[in-house]
């Protein structure tokens, strides 16, 4: 394993920018009548910013070019913080995201393609990677040299399709092919480590064939460049494990299983909010 | 005989994919490519191991770039083992993957109850945009090989395993459109698949010899089904009997029944494989036998059905009169 840099690097004011936005839509999108995948929402938010404003070559003008990469949200719950981004992308108004879980709207629960940039949808855990493979193969036999991210929850690891995957991904060679794990350590009901430990998970992805690397999940620039230097050894697809927490940026629900999917009150929406504003102001 | 399905499939696939660079061959290690098949496939055959759930996934992935894949596996793993990926990840997105799924009904035969596929046909066809095909011998599968070029969304083809009788000569087989095998009076067979349509054409020469006049169809599509065929043919008919190697529900006579009772309801009767798990070694011909899905059965079936209509018929009148 080649390690990350040790070095925290300040990330660019747009990059962090991207983020705190898209942790406040989370948020606000967490406070309408359904309520949403909070926690594993905001553990991801920094990745997605990562992706969508530094990583991923994508169009908004043109969601369909055969040449883009492509990005599976295969943690499909978090398809709040996937619409946040896009949005502020540019692949929907920003103003559409208050639809969210709406009647009439298109923002589903999990991620559909009636969205602008959702290329397949998932929410189902364990679909991402396989299709991930998918992707990564035929661009290979297009001859394209974009490539595809797909991104995990670490709870989702213990669905067996994402070993399946891996295991073809591997043979494959398909080097193209960038898995990141959003690792917060907690699933529905309580700690991955309780549920169906895993750890240590860099040796298990490494022992099926990928090139891995660990780095600091909330640092968008970290995560940045990781991503943009994929891949790290030629022949292998790559697993970038992100150490996350699960509800960031929201003390009285991080690092709690209970925040897994929140209704939040006027009240409580107004103290998330007002969380993440203070934690934006100190940076 | 007519050769084994799945081998007309390969060997109608081996020829395209040469013509047509957008096609794949995904296989999941089921031994039906040999090595000088994969050979001849050149780079669009991948064997990706044992991992039917991957290899849905994979094959969607490809399809939603452009790429048309043809997925090899074994009917029972398609249809209950990764369902879930040919639900969400092929049928929910439209995409054009077709799983060639071999030792489909009682095809697998010795080995048992793990192979077999009774409940693929049921499964398949409640799935939205999914075309499903039952090739009831070589010409008819080559023809949807073919054909499903030109199907733009997902579809399942439910194919056998070893050589089975021929079929007489029909009209041409085309996916969506029953082939009528015999026709006229007043009862109607239904089959798909080998034996059935060969038990429903020996069961119409049969009922013959007893002066009852029948049509016969080979209803090789469940979805789209042909239901105007369907309801031409039962119009005509006082009496339905549909015949697969699928269990009772869901499958062929399930689509028959549910079409005649919202149109035309007429009285149907389904052979099939009944409400239990197939616990006897046999082949094909042996577990289709033991199972009844015959002519004699078919005969059997049809005559005393005709009979307790007559009878209540009678019943009614004297009733009537009274």
């Amino acid at each position: 394993m080649t390690a990350a840099p040790l070095l925290e690097r300040e990330a660019p004011p747009a990059l962090q920018e991207a983020a705190a936005r898209i942790r406040a839509h989370v948020v606000d999108m967490c406070a309408g009548p359904e309520g949403g995948h909070l926690g594993g929402g905001l553990s991801c938010a920094d990745i997605l910013a990562a992706l969508y404003f530094s990583v991923l070559r994508v169009d908004p003008a043109r969601p369909d070019d055969p040449e883009r990469d492509r990005f599976l949200l295969s943690k499909g719950h978090a398809a709040l913080a996937l619409y946040a981004t896009l949005a502020e992308r540019g692949f929907l108004p920003v103003g559409e995201l208050a639809q969210f879980g709406r009647p009439g709207s298109r923002l589903m629960g999990h991620p559909v393609r009636a969205v602008p940039g959702v290329e397949l949808p998932t929410g189902s855990l364990g679909h991402g990677l396989p299709l991930g493979c998918g992707f990564a193969l035929a661009a290979r036999y297009a001859g394209r040299s974009s490539r595809s991210f797909v991104l995990l929850g670490d709870g989702e690891l213990q669905e067996g399709s994402v070993w399946e995957a891996a295991i073809a991904a591997a043979t494959l060679r398909l080097d193209r092919l960038v898995a990141i794990v959003d690792c917060n350590g907690l699933q529905l009901t309580g700690a991955t480590g309780d549920i169906a430990p895993m750890e240590p998970l860099a040796d298990r992805w490494r022992s099926f064939g990928w090139a891995v690397r660990e780095v600091e999940g909330h640092a968008p620039a970290l995560l940045a460049d990781q991503l943009a230097a994929a891949p790290w050894e030629p022949g292998r697809p790559s697993v970038l494990i992100a150490r996350t927490v699960k509800g960031n940026g929201v003390p009285f629900l991080a690092g709690r299983a209970a925040g897994h999917y929140v209704t939040l009150s006027p009240r409580n929406h107004a103290r998330a909010a007002g969380a993440l504003r203070a934690s934006e102001a100190r940076r | 005989m007519s050769p084994a399905t799945r081998e007309v499939y390969r060997d109608t696939l081996l020829p395209l994919l040469a013509r047509r660079p957008e096609l794949m061959c995904l296989d999941s290690d089921t031994g039906l490519f040999g090595a000088a098949h994969a050979e001849a496939a050149g780079e669009q055959y991948l064997n990706l191991g044992i991992a039917e759930q991957n290899l849905m996934g994979i094959a969607a992935g490809m399809a939603a770039s452009g790429r048309v894949p043809f997925v090899n596996t074994m009917a029972a793993f398609a249809t209950s083992r990764a369902l879930e990926a040919i639900k969400i990840d092929i049928a929910y997105n439209r995409l054009p993957v077709r799983v060639m799924a071999t030792h489909g009904g009682l095809a697998a035969g010795h080995l048992g109850p793990t192979h077999q596929a009774l409940e693929d046909l049921a499964v398949m066809r409640v799935l939205p945009g999914m075309t499903v095909l039952v090739p009831a011998d070589g010409a008819a599968t080559a023809a949807f090989v073919e054909q499903s070029l030109d199907v733009p969304g997902p579809l399942y083809v439910r194919l056998g395993r070893k050589a089975t009788p021929a079929l007489p000569d029909g009209p041409p087989p085309v996916i969506g459109k029953a082939q009528t095998l015999r026709e006229g009076g007043e009862v109607l067979l239904v089959g798909c698949g080998p034996y059935p349509v060969l038990a429903c054409l020996a069961a119409g020469e049969e009922l013959a010899c007893h002066g009852i006049e029948s049509t016969v169809l080979n209803m090789h599509t469940l979805r789209p089904f042909d239901t105007g065929t369907l309801l031409a043919a039962a119009a005509r008919a006082d009496l339905v009997v549909t015949v697969e190697e699928h269990w009772r529900g869901g499958g062929l006579g399930g689509a028959v029944a549910e079409t005649l009772a919202e149109h035309a309801p007429v009285r149907v009767l389904r052979l099939g494989v009944p409400d239990t798990f197939v616990d006897r070694v046999g082949n094909q011909e042996d577990l289709v036998e033991h199972y009844d899905l015959t002519a004699e059965r078919t005969v059997s079936a049809v005559r005393t059905a005709l009979d307790t209509t007559a009878r209540s018929r009678a019943t009614n009148r004297k009733e009537h009169l009274a």
